[in-house]
């Protein structure tokens, strides 16, 4: 009897000490987080989305937290593994907010995932700030979904962005009239195929060789063989990581050097020059940064210092950047009132300080500044075509596999 | 020539994912749909060994098949065995191990990444082009369809001149009427298992040469290996190593050819015509 009450005392002191530590110290946000830990895209989430989500987190919270209006307010992380599905995607986010009751969650890594997820976000009232979307269709999504937010850009705008440089360097003298266009046979690769091809056309090329291959292919000697062929100047493939590093290991291994070789996604990861060494000087890829912004400079040695790895050249600062947008407007409404934070938001009149630079949103939620075309330069992906950003060094003509 | 040469490496490539399942389904009778992840296993080995200790992925092979095969060989002994043991008929061992190694390759897929992290993984390993009647190849693809060759050819040696391999194919034939004849099936049937687990892994190490892999991508071997094992006939590793050229030619003549959208279309209609018109598989036996 005694020895019960005796531990029921020890029980209930123990809480209470326990809840008076919490009260006096700060107040915790938590920040829910599901993205690809398993499944397809976990490799590309595993560079780009989790260690900008963590490093954000970890950074925060060495600064002793949030400013709020009473007080700092550390941030506490709760991660999921979506799977790269988009019913667990849907799922973990609900999870999140009824389980977990986080009051903020972390947008899902990919543009699909992103969809996915959009309406249960709207549905719960959580701001959703996407670093890894990239679409078209934002003018749909924002009069849809008013709670969600663009940074990575617009697929329109890089496809043509990645005509144009072509444009530029035919205006040039530099390179002919022969473009190979090839594309995985996914949402993502059949979009930027179909709208690039436009624009080339619009502007005069020659499609000369053109086919798309299933998502998860890395046999694609064939592909390169047809390119090859058909004596392309420029080869654009809208590619996926897997597919990414075997066509450029292909490209290496028939010897086919056009003057342009441009793959999507994965060409920008810290993989891909590790894998290729100075072989890929004049690669060029989705996407980019400002690789000599201080802002930039200090990212990538934070992130590596906390990872054991680089952040890739595009979409890792996009993402650390959406946390970044969270925080400060966070930090102005003073509270983790997240209807206040998402009409902060939802103002147009407000901007953020990022890694990027300065970020606002348009009527459709957009940040109309991006990176759209980089190419590999000394080591570096460098962006040579952006909208609205600065820092775009020259494009350079790509002179073969070294 | 380039589609011959291209789609006969492609096929080496598709033997060396589907030779290991073979000898686990076909004679250890357990359908392992965890093969792939295994084959995933043997390939960060290789990784793991090149980038950490810059051992070639070749003389990891080396240490990738004893290490695969005691593993196996464990995971028979320890964890299917009792199934084999309560399954009252083939059928039933067959659900039963279905569900058992499904589940495994979820957790193999946890531990992997819990160990490597989720990342691509791939490395420079003889990626130079070696140039054969005037087109190049990756000089990697070629070493695996060379050593694919070899263990194929061994394997088939091995199981048709030795006594060890005799008693592998007469548990392929009948398990109960093995039995009879004096054959220790619980000892054949881990060794084939086992066998067939080293096989995968070391398929995984020669693939990680020119393959992105990842924690999570087994499962696309696994499929593949499944076609290949039933087109070609469950238990006869000749029929294997002709179904993985035919369908390495075939995916790559089409890719070539027509579209390479087309390959996995290509790969299925082929796949529905062996099981339509010989649904034993290329070299299968009818049942009796």
């Amino acid at each position: 009897m005694l020895r019960r009450t005796l531990m029921t005392a020890t029980a209930t002191l123990a809480l209470a000490i326990a809840g008076l530590g919490a009260a006096s110290a700060q107040e915790t946000i938590r920040l829910g987080a599901a993205a690809p830990q398993s499944g397809p895209l976990a490799g590309g989430a595993a560079v780009t989305h989790w260690p900008a989500v963590r490093l954000w987190v970890h950074q925060t919270n060495e600064a002793g937290g949030l400013q709020l209006a009473n007080g700092k307010a550390m941030i506490e992380l709760v991660e999921y593994d979506d799977q790269t599905n988009p019913q667990q995607a849907i799922q973990a986010a609900q999870r999140l907010a009824t389980q977990d009751q986080v009051d903020f969650m972390v947008s899902p890594y990919s543009t699909g995932l992103n969809l996915a997820a959009a309406p249960i976000f709207a549905q719960l009232g959580y701001p959703q700030i996407t670093g890894t979307a990239v679409t078209n269709q934002q003018p749909e999504l924002a009069a849809q979904f008013p709670n969600m937010f663009f940074l990575l850009g617009r697929t329109g705008v890089m496809a043509e962005d990645t005509a144009r440089v072509l444009v530029e360097l035919r205006e040039a003298g530099s390179i002919g009239n022969r473009v190979a266009l090839v594309n995985v046979a996914d949402a993502f690769g059949i979009e930027m195929s179909g709208i690039s091809k436009a624009v080339l056309q619009d502007a005069g090329f020659e499609i000369v060789y053109e086919s798309s291959y299933p998502l998860g292919t890395q046999d694609l000697a064939p592909i390169i063989d047809g390119a090859k062929s058909a004596e392309a100047d420029a080869f654009i493939a809208w590619s996926y990581p897997g597919d990414t590093f075997a066509l450029t290991d292909q490209a290496i291994v028939q010897g086919f050097a056009p003057s342009v070789f441009f793959t999507a996604v994965a060409t920008a990861f810290p993989g891909y020059a590790a894998r290729f060494g100075d072989q890929i000087e004049g690669v060029m890829g989705m996407g980019g940064v400002n690789a000599d912004d201080p802002a930039f400079k200090a990212f990538v040695e934070a992130h590596t210092a906390l990872a054991g790895q680089g952040p890739d050249f595009w979409a890792s600062a996009a993402t650390y950047a959406t946390l970044e947008v969270l925080g400060q407007a966070i930090e102005a409404v003073g509270s983790a009132d997240r209807a206040a934070v998402l009409t902060h938001l939802q103002d147009r009149a407000n901007s953020y300080e990022t890694i990027l630079g300065p970020v606002n949103f348009n009527e459709n939620n957009d940040n109309e500044r991006y990176w759209t075309v980089g190419q590999w330069q000394n080591g570096v992906f460098r962006g040579v075509a952006a909208r609205g950003r600065d820092g775009a060094v020259d494009v350079q003509l790509f002179d073969g596999w070294n | 020539m380039f589609i011959l040469i291209t789609g006969l490496l492609l096929g080496g490539t598709y033997a060396l994912i589907a030779l290991g399942l073979n000898l686990q389904y076909g004679v250890a009778r357990i359908m392992n749909l965890a093969n792939g992840e295994l084959l995933v296993a043997g390939g960060f080995a290789a990784f793991w060994a090149y980038t950490a200790a810059q051992v070639s992925p070749v003389a990891a092979l080396v240490l990738v098949a004893p290490i695969a095969f005691v593993l196996n060989w464990l995971i028979y002994r320890i964890m299917l065995q009792p199934l084999v043991s309560r399954a009252k008929s083939r059928g039933a061992l067959e659900v039963d191990s279905i569900l058992a190694t499904f589940g495994m390759s979820f957790a193999l897929v946890g531990i992997m990444t819990a160990l490597f992290g989720g990342g691509y993984f791939n490395y420079a390993y003889l990626a130079q082009p070696v140039d054969i009647f005037g087109s190049s190849y990756g000089q990697n693809r070629l070493v695996a369809f060379v050593l694919a060759a070899i263990i194929g050819l061994g394997l088939w040696l091995w199981l048709s001149y030795t006594r060890a391999g005799l008693r592998l194919r007469a548990l392929a034939v009948n398990p109960s009427s093995a039995r009879l004849v004096g054959i220790d099936t619980r000892a054949a049937s881990a060794l084939a298992f086992g066998l067939g687990g080293a096989v995968t892994a070391v398929g995984g190490a020669l693939i990680s040469m020119f393959f992105t892999l990842d924690a999570s991508v087994g499962i696309l071997f696994t499929m593949k290996a499944l076609i290949i094992v039933i087109m070609g006939g469950v238990g006869d590793i000749r029929g294997t190593i002709v179904a993985a050229m035919i369908l390495g030619i075939c995916e790559t003549a089409v890719a070539r050819l027509i579209d390479p959208g087309l390959t996995l279309a290509a790969a299925y209609v082929l796949f529905l015509g062996v099981l339509l018109f010989r649904p034993q598989g290329l070299f299968g036996k009818k049942p009796t």
